[in-house]
């Protein structure tokens, strides 16, 4: 039962961890947009 | 499109929360592997999913490289990226059942290797794409694409040419599955499909951001170069 939750668990944190990765790089990219667009 | 984007991430999430519950608790307990059997559901749905990732950017590359569509380059890099993610999962998730059922975690199995063999192709790829300067990059990496989709059908067929101790196909392989085993098995292939095309989609739209943001940026330096002069 343990290695079933493990990989479970191993299979979200995966993805949660680059979903992530994509919202931060998104919200870096709309801020250096938005700076850009004020110049 | 836009506007369809949150109404398909939520219909996504559902779907995802719906197989997990099939696979968790509806479908039915494996006689010899018991409960590390419902890994599975997850390992194989990833692994699918990678593949059609993977061949997205086979399709994408090809595309780039016959019309130079700065859109297909775009397509070619997000697709590989989510791939790899799942073919991570693939890569984790797998010795994670081979340990209890194996009794080992890793073995220099064929479909093993040229799965290891797969991921390190696609990483190098997004290695090259990260750190090449060159102009030049967009079509080398559409190269090395086309190349590292060739072992995608060695990956699949590998356990058909050589002995291995991979299990045999869900179908096809010549063993039988309980149709409620395998109804189970679809939902999340269909869940996992959804989602990874979604997060293709969503890495897509921010390729092309970035694409955006760069090119302004260029175009504000030259600006400012002559101006100064």
């Amino acid at each position: 039962m343990s290695y079933l939750i493990a990989a479970y668990l191993a299979t979200w944190v995966i993805h949660v961890a680059y979903l992530g990765s994509l919202v931060r790089r998104y919200t870096r990219l709309r801020k250096q947009r938005e700076e850009l667009s004020n110049r | 499109m836009k506007r369809a984007f949150p109404i398909l991430a939520i219909a996504t999430a559902v779907l995802l929360g719906y197989a997990t519950y099939q696979a968790l608790w509806v479908a039915p307990t494996e006689q010899t592997m018991g409960e590390v059997q419902r890994i599975f559901y997850y390992h194989v749905s990833s692994a699918w999913t990678a593949g059609l990732l993977f061949f997205i950017n086979f399709v994408a590359s090809v595309v780039y490289l016959v019309w130079r569509s700065p859109k297909a380059d775009a397509l070619a890099m997000a697709s590989a990226e989510v791939g790899v993610v799942f073919c991570t999962i693939v890569l984790v998730t797998g010795p994670i059942w081979a340990r209890p059922v194996w009794g080992i975690w890793w073995t220099w199995d064929m479909r093993l290797t040229l799965t290891l063999v797969l991921w390190l192709i696609y990483v190098s790829y997004l290695l090259l794409r990260r750190f090449s300067a060159s102009g030049q990059t967009p079509v080398m990496a559409a190269v090395l694409a086309i190349f590292g989709t060739l072992d995608i059908p060695l990956v699949y067929f590998s356990i058909w040419f050589f002995r291995t101790q991979h299990p045999q196909p869900v179908m096809g392989g010549g063993g039988s599955i309980d149709h409620r085993m395998l109804r189970v098995f679809f939902v999340n292939l269909i869940a996992f499909s959804c989602f990874g095309l979604l997060v293709c989609w969503a890495r897509y739209r921010l390729e092309v951001l970035h694409r955006e943001v760069e090119e302004t940026q260029a175009l504000e330096s030259l600006l400012e170069v002559r101006s100064s002069r």
